[in-house]
């Protein structure tokens, strides 16, 4: 086992040490280390339809000395483009059982062994009156994020809920966890669940209802083939990877890591995913944030609106294309993409809403994505052309 | 010191805090997601008598479920404060029956059902209880791309877009349902084989629309409106500009807009104050732009048959300055539009010499003294006809909709 062990970089003293080992190493080591702890569980599996009670049984994340922690052979990763979550951090994971591997695909998710556990855990920086009854928080950049690694200091950090996407020979199946309040363990909860926060931003306070999804709107994204539907993972795509993660000791790329790992074959040598113009990240954005319904075969085909990446760029990407069931989504305008007119542009004017009649996406997002709102809206107010 | 700061933060919190629903109607709010959530096919999910205020989105996802209340004014939704969600209940699954259930005041639309196979939805109620407002939602009862329909008896009121609208679907009939105070009534849009029959469309400001909108899927053809009531269907749009149904003008009755083969009989039509009939194409909806429109994308209306309706009053106050003027120009100050207006584009492919449609295609008035006003459009309304002569002509009538097993 302690060939398969991760070799990070470690920011965390003795936990972050012992996380990258495997745990029969870590069961040697744990004496000299700190000897005053019982060993983490190993990763366990639960059969589909009888998941624990409690997020750590899962053995996959769980709260030990003020830290977030993951277990051996637990793997942190991160994206290019990541989901708006009103601001939320996110801690990735992916776990795969000893010996398999997953298995790379180009221009959809990475295909997972059965027994795969990805976790997403949803954090905030607390702020300096944070209390476990008033969940006062600050902003922090997503990119910042993206440069720290785990554990997790919890002295400085909010859970809020992990969610579990874990790989059955059936397919997929969703298991949201809302972390209590004196941050020791997360709770199964499939209705969801709603927490308030007071988020601090650019010298202003705004109020959020934080909503955790239930298991249900956990398919309202992770069905990307709405026909057929079945979850599936959304982040774990080859271009969302192809970058680098601080965690890693070197400047190799996720994928590379993956691979050299072994829990990732058939993966090509890609130069890293190249975010470099504005359009790029425009639509590797809305790549993330739209295409789980707005693509050929989502939800939202209805709309004929289709954002994946790689969608051609014409009417069905918004050009000049009028709405179809909008209703008060429209805001007066006739055009989803109007080009060099980013205030005349329905997809902006549903991004810069948090109504839930008017706001894109439907689910996820109770506030508005400022940085976004640039993005795309700087975006579109570079083109070209005329409705 | 610190403790007065910590007061005046918690007093700030509040302030902007909305309101809480009581610990009862969360307890039944979770209760429901969780039987939502944990159905198995065959399940009757039942919910109790009373107001139950929900403040998130439901679906449900498993086939083979039914939802009952016990009466659509007795077991009632009610989603006023939600927080979340683009509608009240949204489902993906097929073999679903919803009946004698209430939804009111979601902020986006009330039912959704988003693909899937034998759906009855029966004396559901959609409503918007401040009546009509352009910041209620948009759809009452929504049914999109679902194949083997049955809508009826049910009642939705107050929609910003339309009260009971079937997109995108096949095999369709919407019977016995009462649609008020929307701004579409009862609304058919890229829909084929459909009958809607026995409705009562008023007070909305379309009363029964029959549309086809570009780039979907889907175009829709084949629909009969037969034995409906559509009286009254005057009030202001207040639907969203932008929107398909926000062309239509208040004191519509039946409005056809770029469809094909439809048949219109043996309604009740009365009213309606810009006209009891109005038959369009997208060119005058106003969103064409200047792009090019897609390919397979057919804007005019035709193969329309209209015959045996019970036409009384309407066109004598419609809606708009051109339309006003056009009717005090024509019909003087207490005159009226004939019962059927026709915007007069049609596929110069399909037309003869004199620039009529082919028979096939023709848009046929076969209806007492009913006549027809052509505005013209395409000429900049240079030759605005009225008359019955040059739309007198049957079609071949379409077959009644024959819904499969399990619906029979």
């Amino acid at each position: 086992m302690c060939a398969r062990q991760v070799a990070g970089r470690g920011a965390g003293g003795a936990i972050a040490i012992s996380m990258r080992i495997s745990l029969a190493c870590k069961l040697l080591l744990l004496s000299f280390l700190c000897g005053c702890e019982s060993a983490p569980p190993e990763v366990r599996l639960f059969p589909a339809d009888q998941p624990p009670a409690m997020l750590s049984e899962w053995g996959v994340v769980f709260a030990r000395d003020d830290h977030l922690a993951l277990n051996t052979d637990v793997i942190p990763y991160e994206l290019n483009a990541p989901l708006f979550s009103d601001y939320a951090l996110k801690l990735r994971t992916v776990w795969l059982p000893a010996g398999s591997a997953a298995i790379f695909a180009a221009d959809r998710e990475l295909e997972f062994p059965v027994g795969t556990i990805i976790s997403k855990t949803f954090h905030y920086r607390k702020a300096s009156d944070w209390r476990s009854d008033f969940n006062s928080v600050d902003y922090a950049a997503q990119e910042e994020a993206a440069n720290s690694v785990p554990p997790l200091d919890l002295s400085r950090h909010v859970l809020l809920e992990t969610r579990l996407l874990v790989r059955y020979a059936e397919g997929w199946q969703a298991f949201p966890y809302v972390w209590n309040a004196a941050q020791s363990d997360a709770t199964l909860e499939i209705a969801g669940d709603l927490k308030q926060l007071s988020l601090h931003k650019d010298g202003e306070t705004q109020l959020v209802n934080y909503v955790v999804p239930d298991v249900n709107q956990c398919g309202g994204c992770h069905t990307p083939d709405h026909s057929a539907g079945d979850l599936r993972p959304l982040g774990p795509k080859a271009w969302q990877l192809n970058r680098r993660f601080a965690w890693w000791p070197d400047e190799a790329n996720q994928l590379q890591h993956w691979s050299r790992h072994g829990i990732l074959q058939d993966a090509p040598d890609l130069p890293p995913t190249e975010l470099d113009s504005v359009q790029a990240r425009a639509r590797a954005y809305l790549d993330a944030n739209c295409a789980h319904c707005h693509n050929p075969a989502g939800a939202a085909d209805t709309s004929a609106l289709h954002l994946n990446i790689g969608a051609p760029l014409d009417r069905n990407f918004g050009l000049c294309k009028t709405p179809v069931a909008v209703g008060r989504g429209s805001g007066d305008l006739n055009y989803d993409i109007y080009p060099g007119r980013p205030d005349e542009s329905i997809m902006v004017f549903r991004m810069r809403h948090s109504d839930p009649a008017i706001a894109m996406p439907e689910l996820g997002r109770g506030i508005v994505h400022t940085e976004g709102v640039a993005l795309v809206g700087g975006w579109i107010a570079a083109m070209d052309g005329e409705c | 010191m610190a403790l007065l700061s910590l007061t005046a933060a918690l007093a700030a919190c509040s302030e902007n805090a909305p309101p809480e629903p009581d610990a009862a109607a969360l307890a039944y709010q979770k209760q429901l997601q969780e039987q939502l959530i944990r159905a198995q096919p065959g399940d009757v999910i039942t919910i109790p008598a009373g107001v139950h205020p929900i403040n998130r989105g439901l679906s449900l996802t498993v086939s083979g479920v039914t939802l009952r209340g016990e009466g659509m004014d007795k077991s009632v939704l009610s989603f006023k404060g939600q927080l979340q969600g683009a509608e009240g209940l949204l489902v993906n699954a097929s073999d679903f029956t919803i009946e004698d259930l209430g939804i009111e005041d979601t902020p986006g639309d009330g039912l959704k059902i988003n693909e899937g196979r034998n759906i009855v939805i029966r004396r559901v109620r959609t409503e918007w209880t401040n009546g009509p407002d352009e910041d209620n939602g948009a759809y009452g009862i929504y049914p999109v791309q679902v194949e083997n329909l049955l809508l009826e008896e049910s009642v939705a009121i107050g929609a910003s877009d339309a009260g009971l609208y079937v997109g995108q679907s096949r095999n369709v009939v919407v019977r016995n349902n009462r649609a008020e105070r929307n701004v579409a009534g009862i609304e058919i849009e890229n829909t084929f084989d459909a009958d809607v029959y026995g409705n009562l469309a008023s007070g909305n400001t379309g009363g029964i629309l029959v549309f086809n909108m570009p780039d979907l899927p889907q175009p829709g053809h084949s629909t009969r409106v037969y034995k409906n009531r559509v009286i009254g269907n005057n009030t202001d749009n207040f639907g969203a500009a932008g929107t398909p149904v926000a062309s239509v003008p208040a004191g519509s009755g039946i409005v056809i807009n770029s469809n094909d083969r439809v048949e219109i009989f043996d309604n009740d039509i009365a009213d309606n104050d810009t006209a009891n009939i109005i038959i369009s194409s997208y060119f005058a909806t106003g969103y064409q732009g200047t792009r090019e429109m897609a390919a397979d994308y057919d804007p005019y209306p035709e193969t329309i048959y209209v015959y045996g309706n019970r036409f009384s009053g309407g066109g004598s106050s419609p809606d708009g300055l051109d339309l006003k003027a056009l009717k005090v120009a024509m019909f003087g100050l207490n005159g009226s539009f004939p019962d059927v207006l026709w915007d007069g584009y049609a596929n110069p492919d399909k037309v003869d010499a004199d620039g009529n449609l082919l028979a096939e295609h023709a848009i046929c008035i076969d209806n007492g003294d009913a006549e027809v006003l052509n505005a013209d459009l395409p000429n900049g309304s240079d030759n605005i006809v009225v008359g019955a002569k040059q739309h007198r002509c049957v079609h071949d009538k379409l077959p009644a909709v024959v819904l499969a097993a399990p619906l029979q």
